[in-house]
């Protein structure tokens, strides 16, 4: 199967669309005659009850077409994905700087924008609680405390023969999509509409659409034709701005696009959950693990949003990679008067991981030991070594595995003396390096959310339309399925055209999040190709005088090509049985002059997964990908700048349906992680209001970030039974990669400090970087 | 009179729009081309980059440049590319191939101005490591892909110099009368050609704001939504570009940009080459030039604190005559500078470091490429035969209103040994003349720890043979 679609090395399907700017983004689309703009009308205070809201002026200037507040809204003022706590316009009260109060629709940008300054509002201030401590403070919490227990982790605490306790602290994270957010809403005939939005979840926008206008989702059409990067910034938050448009729209008679520039776009939208975790430790002198105690608040910002599904994930990878003989964990949501914090890739589980990472580094430095033994010493194993803290069983640990190898094949021992050496020989300048594992749970955890839906529609020229419930934000997921689409109906990929993703053609769909994209897409899009080719089968069956069971298909796995069979040159394309074959095209003209039904629908949902958040139990996850980082840098301890000398990962992709995006994927998750856990700082005055909110103060990695070594290397024999074609999720489980740079740094302060460990901070910028240094030298 | 240019290959012309509709919002509002995008409109993440055929003085080259920054009269007389125009048909060019081929894009978002950033780089003869590649692309932000391919993408095309459209451009004659007078929406654009006609709409316009480059009045309008009844641009002003070098140093024109500062006096002065590789990105210092940088008079320019040590001479020009000025002097306050009245900067006279004296440079950021500083640095060290400091002057960024030098730090290490005993004590009592403020940038603490250990860094680069740690600090670890 030389030609087969799958696994092959393509580029991404709109590689060409985007070097020559002809992929079309949202905002890229043309307004229809007589379109307006619009533009958001923002909360200046952090927390505060609304006294006034005057928009006189506002309606009266030139090219303001309509000020839309709550009292103009026909249905619901709520938005709120989960818990509806968040209302589309503030009514009564502000919860934090940003907070949207209404929109302005007017002729131009400019126009709205101008016509959203002069709307006044009077406030009375109230207290804002910015941090997660004074939220906490302010027992500002949301449902109820999620624990998990196993063992007796309190009698197991005081039975060790060592013990540690420590607070990990992590930062937030803006998304820094290059695409800011946007859509345009089209009113249609008879109370219909159709919205283009740059969102992971249309069939979310299409909902709230539906409530807010007081319409039934029917009359709604939600469009995703492609996003320019969301990372989880567009899995909810995406419907408030598709949700003002349409409202214009409705409000108007008119076509409505709204686009945010990117302050606007970094004030109003939430990021990645700040956390803490208090923890304590108890272990044995080999390192081991005997006890685990942690409390986990996440910073949910002003509104639920994900928050409790975050705050969940954080939990489920409080272990990473280890097991945890005895465990109590605490999980606690806790709001505060910033912006709603939201799904980004990872979604808690690299805030859960830094904990255990920490400390596991903490315990090999106070036991002298090479904190690469101590993880191996606790990787989960043999029963009973092998249940994790919410009681699901880890069957197949691949973690040990990947370590073995990676540090074989990147050299860790020797290269270990030698940066000891060279810390040995120089005062200001230390090298640090670092192993960090991975083991990163794949499903949705609220358990409905893992089916999708799929629809292929074969034309009689043999051509096919591909349509499923997944979105394209840049990963590569219209390519991977389009490469499952073909190998599957046994075509070339020239045959499938890959279609936006829409509303009107799948129905209830997920949003593409949790790494679960090509998973659930793929096997949707597998069973809709099945039904189609057991069709085209007995079509083929009877143009070759053959029975269904003898004739073969390039969709068939013991295919075997035949190319003197085909002299068109698409020779894998086609149906054979014995010395006999037809082409693609002629079963499909066949097919349809015989009325055989030329499109079908595609369905499926993750077998076998549960959970039971009051007990803390269940097997939430599917699978489990695997994988580490090593990491190595080099920090300067006269100002805190530090190089990123090189990094190899090993990872565990299953059978990749793609390997170089694959590989895009990974090499993209580890700069983004190594940016959360380094360069990316946001910083908020004590009013409340973002500073940080551009890049010209936001600094997300840039090229010279990159080490010049960047080793990525998939996992061998790693077919993953029971996911699309033997491959794994790919997504999120590679930004966790990025926290072997931030071991490494802690590992170079380390040696400033004799070996001793120094805690330092997350994000570890510059000045961080130099005041851990400065703790380390003893000043 | 209209805006007119070459915009892939047609001939615009532009008669109503306001003046400082920036080239950006011309090409997405009003022209309806669509490939160039907006990431921020800052100039700091490089997804408005278009090509720019301009000549420097080094003849004529394609320039990359942030599209969000520039106003239309800029662009006036000139010939601009954008990423719809590199291709014939379904050929790519080589910048193109090279992307798809190393799967530089994913959401494909920033992919159009990285593909301008690598067209400049196609036609550069100049790229002669990979460090200057990855320069090259150091102002295109990519949230995707983590930059190794695109990075293989840029070393794969720099300097390839196809026979092309593009490079038989290159040996065409370029429009050198880029005079204009445009008026639109009740707001003026002047751009004289010459001094007498500057100084002529200057005094028509008192009010008028100046611009050089834009890269950061452009601000103004791309993010404050500024409104100017009057501009005048200097961009015609062909005589403010003039750069000579001679036995004595530079004579460098105030419009001379930066990338041509670093072309000419980069290349012989290896303190300014390494700040001008951290200056901003590629894209803006082709638009920025040294009169900017200087007139703009914030704390945190780059270039004051190295040229105040250099001994560079500011000279201003009016309509009357010129004077002189040492660059030291030239700031007097936050945003103030010794300029008067209709006055412009004219140019700046750099003198050569004579042998034997020792230079350096520093910059501190959050991010090594295309950010501000948080702390700047300049030193100046001679030495006598028996290890005396002869001269020394230390000149400091981002830690006062204005860029600063420290007099009392330099007199006490004048005529001491120069010894590491000194430099610390003497780094230590920095403290006494410098008192930072803290911002989102950085605490005034780590402003005041960094000022202290860049000139005990100083001190170890100093070391023959330097110290094992003598790496050269900000930009460094290389």
């Amino acid at each position: 199967m030389s030609q087969s679609p799958l696994a092959a090395r393509v580029p991404h399907e709109s590689a060409v669309g985007h070097v020559t700017g002809r992929a079309v983004y949202v905002d890229d689309m043309p307004l229809p005659v007589g379109g307006l703009h619009a533009y958001p009308v923002a909360a200046a205070v952090a927390r505060g009850r609304i006294l006034s809201v005057d928009a006189t002026v506002a309606r009266a200037l030139p090219g303001v077409r309509a000020v839309l507040l709550p009292g103009d809204i026909p249905g619901h003022n709520q938005i709120g994905p989960a818990i509806h706590d968040e209302p589309l316009f503030a009514e009564g009260e502000v919860f934090t700087v940003g907070q949207q109060l209404g929109v302005v629709i007017g002729d131009s940008r400019d126009a709205a924008r101008r016509g959203a300054e002069a709307v006044v509002v009077r406030y009375q201030e109230l207290p804002a609680r910015l941090t997660l401590a004074e939220g906490l403070a302010a027992g500002d919490t949301i449902g109820e405390v999620h624990r998990m227990r196993r063992g007796d982790a309190d009698a197991a605490m005081a039975a060790a023969p060592h013990r540690l306790a420590g607070t990990v602290s992590s930062g937030g994270q803006e998304h820094f999509y290059l695409e800011t957010h946007s859509a345009l809403a089209i009113p249609g005939e008879d109370h219909t509409i159709t919205v283009y939005s740059s969102t992971q979840h249309p069939a979310e926008v299409q909902a709230l659409v539906a409530e807010v206008l007081g319409w039934s989702k029917a009359r709604v059409t939600v469009i995703s034709p492609r996003m320019g990067g969301a990372f989880g910034g567009k899995e909810t938050q995406g419907a408030r701005w598709a949700v003002s448009a349409a409202l214009g729209a409705v409000a108007t008679g008119r076509a409505v696009k709204i686009w945010l520039d990117r302050d606007l776009d970094m004030v109003m939208n939430g990021r990645r959950h700040p956390f803490t975790t208090d923890y304590e430790v108890g272990f044995d002198g080999a390192g081991r693990i005997l006890s685990w105690k942690a409390r986990i608040f996440a910073d949910a910002g002003w509104a639920s949003d994900l928050s409790l599904a975050i705050l969940d994930r954080a939990l489920y990878h409080a272990d990473n990679t280890y097991f945890l003989p005895h465990v109590a964990l605490d999980g606690i949501a806790v709001k505060t008067n910033t912006p709603s914090n939201t799904a980004y890739r990872g979604f808690g589980g690299p805030q859960g991981i830094l904990v255990i990472e920490t400390a596991l580094d903490r315990i090999a430095r106070q036991l002298g030991l090479d904190p690469v033994a101590v993880r191996q010493a606790n990787l989960y194993g043999e029963a009973p070594r092998d249940l994790t803290p919410y009681h699901q069983e880890i069957t197949d640990c691949r973690n040990g595995r990947v370590i073995a190898e990676l540090t074989d094949e990147a050299h860790y021992a020797p290269r270990r003396e030698a940066i000891d050496a060279f810390n040995r020989e120089h005062e200001w300048v230390k090298r640090g390096l670092a192993l960090v594992p991975v083991k990163f749970g794949i499903s949705f955890t609220v358990t409905f959310l893992n089916q999708a839906g799929a629809f292929l529609t074969v034309y009689s020229d043999g051509s096919v339309q591909l349509n499923h419930g997944g979105t394209e934000m840049g990963q590569g997921l219209y390519t991977k399925m389009m490469q499952v689409c073909a190998q599957d109906l046994g075509v070339s990929l020239a045959h499938i055209r890959h279609m936006h993703t829409n509303t009107d053609k799948v129905p209830n769909t997920s949003a593409t999040a949790a790494s679960s994209g090509a998973d659930l897409n793929g096997q949707a899009v597998a069973d809709a190709a099945a039904t189609l080719v057991a069709r085209l089968r007995e079509v083929a069956g009877r143009m070759l005088g053959h029975g269904t069971d003898v004739v073969q298909t390039a969709a068939d796995p013991a295919y075997d090509a035949r190319p003197e069979q085909a002299p068109d040159g698409r020779p894998a394309w086609a149906w054979v049985a014995a010395d006999r074959a037809v082409s693609w095209e002629a079963v499909v003209l066949q097919a349809y002059f015989d009325r055989v039904q030329l499109s079908a629908t595609g369905f499926y949902r993750t077998p076998g997964i549960w959970y039971d958040r009051s007990r803390g139990r269940g097997k939430p996850f599917y699978y489990f990908v695997y994988g580490a980082a090593l990491a190595e840098v080099e920090l300067n301890g006269l100002t805190g700048e530090w190089k990123l000398r090189r990094v190899d990962i090993l990872h565990d992709m299953g059978d990749s349906l793609s390997p170089d995006l694959d590989r895009g994927q990974v090499e993209g998750a580890f700069v983004q992680g190594m940016g959360w856990m380094t360069l990316e700082e946001l910083v908020t005055s004590e009013a409340g209001v973002l500073l940080t909110h551009a890049p010209s103060t936001y600094k997300i990695p840039a090229i010279g970030d990159v080490p010049e070594q960047i080793n990525v290397r998939f996992l061998r024999d790693a077919h993953q039974d029971g996911v699309i074609h033997g491959s794994k999720a790919v997504g999120e489980p590679p930004f966790v990669y990025g926290m072997a740079a931030h071991r490494a740094l802690a590992d170079a302060v380390s040696a400033f400090a004799g070996g001793a460990f120094v805690e330092l901070a997350a994000p570890a910028t510059n000045e961080a970087l130099l005041r851990a240094v400065g703790q380390a030298r003893g000043r | 009179m209209s805006i007119s240019f070459w915009l892939n290959d047609a001939l615009v012309e532009v008669e109503d729009l306001p003046p400082t509709t920036t080239l950006l919002r011309y090409l997405r509002d009003h022209y309806g081309m669509m490939g160039t995008k907006e990431g921020c409109g800052e100039g700091d993440c490089g997804a408005c980059t278009v090509a720019v055929l301009e000549d420097d003085g080094g003849g004529p080259t394609w320039r990359a440049v942030n599209s969000c920054l520039m106003f239309l009269p800029m662009v006036h007389g000139k010939r601009v590319m954008t990423v719809e125009g590199l291709a014939d048909g379904d050929a790519l060019h080589p910048a193109q191939q090279a992307m798809v081929q190393h799967r530089g894009s994913q959401c494909g978002y920033c992919t159009p101005g990285i593909v301008m950033s690598l067209f400049e780089g196609t036609y550069r003869q100049d790229i002669v490591s990979t460090a200057l590649a990855d320069d090259q692309v150091a102002g295109n932000l990519c949230r995707c892909t983590g930059y190794r391919p695109i990075r293989d993408a840029s070393r794969q095309v720099a300097g390839l110099r196809p026979e092309d459209r593009f490079l038989d451009a290159l040996s065409q004659p370029l429009e050198r009368d880029l005079s204009l007078s445009y008026q639109a929406r009740g707001a003026i654009y002047l751009q004289p050609a010459t001094l007498a006609a500057l100084w002529e709409a200057r005094a028509a316009h008192p009010g008028a704001r100046l611009v050089a480059g834009g890269t950061d009045v452009g601000l103004e309008v791309s993010k404050l939504h500024r409104e100017f009844p009057a501009v005048i641009g200097l961009e015609a002003l062909e005589v403010l570009r003039t750069l000579t070098v001679d036995e004595a140093g530079w004579t460098v024109g105030a419009g001379v940009r930066i990338t041509r500062l670093a072309e000419v006096v980069g290349a012989a002065l290896p303190a300014l080459q390494k700040l001008l590789l951290v200056f901003g990105s590629r894209q803006i210092r082709s638009r920025g030039t040294l009169g900017g940088n200087l007139c703009n008079a914030s704390p945190i320019g780059d270039l004051a604190p190295l040229l105040i040590v250099l001994g560079a001479t500011a000279v201003i020009a009016g309509p009357d005559g010129e004077r002189e000025v040492p660059l030291g002097d030239f700031f007097e306050g936050y945003r103030q500078t010794a300029l008067r009245g209709i006055e412009i900067l004219s140019r700046v006279v750099i003198p050569r470091p004579p042998a034997g004296v020792l230079v350096a440079s520093y910059k501190v950021s959050r991010r090594r490429e295309l950010d501000i500083s948080a702390v700047s640095a300049g030193m100046w060290l001679e030495l006598d035969e028996g290890g005396l400091v002869r001269a020394t002057r230390l000149s400091w960024g981002g830690m006062a209103a204005t860029p600063v030098r420290t007099p009392l730090a330099e007199a006490a290490l004048i005529g001491r040994p120069w010894t590491r005993a000194l430099v610390e004590q003497v780094a230590d009592g920095l403290s006494e003349e410098l008192h930072p403020i803290s911002d989102h940038r950085a605490s005034a603490d780590y402003r005041a720890q960094v000022a202290r250990n860049l000139l005990l860094g100083f001190y170890l680069e100093s070391q023959e043979p330097p110290a094992p740690d003598a790496r050269p600090t900000a930009t460094v670890l290389c």
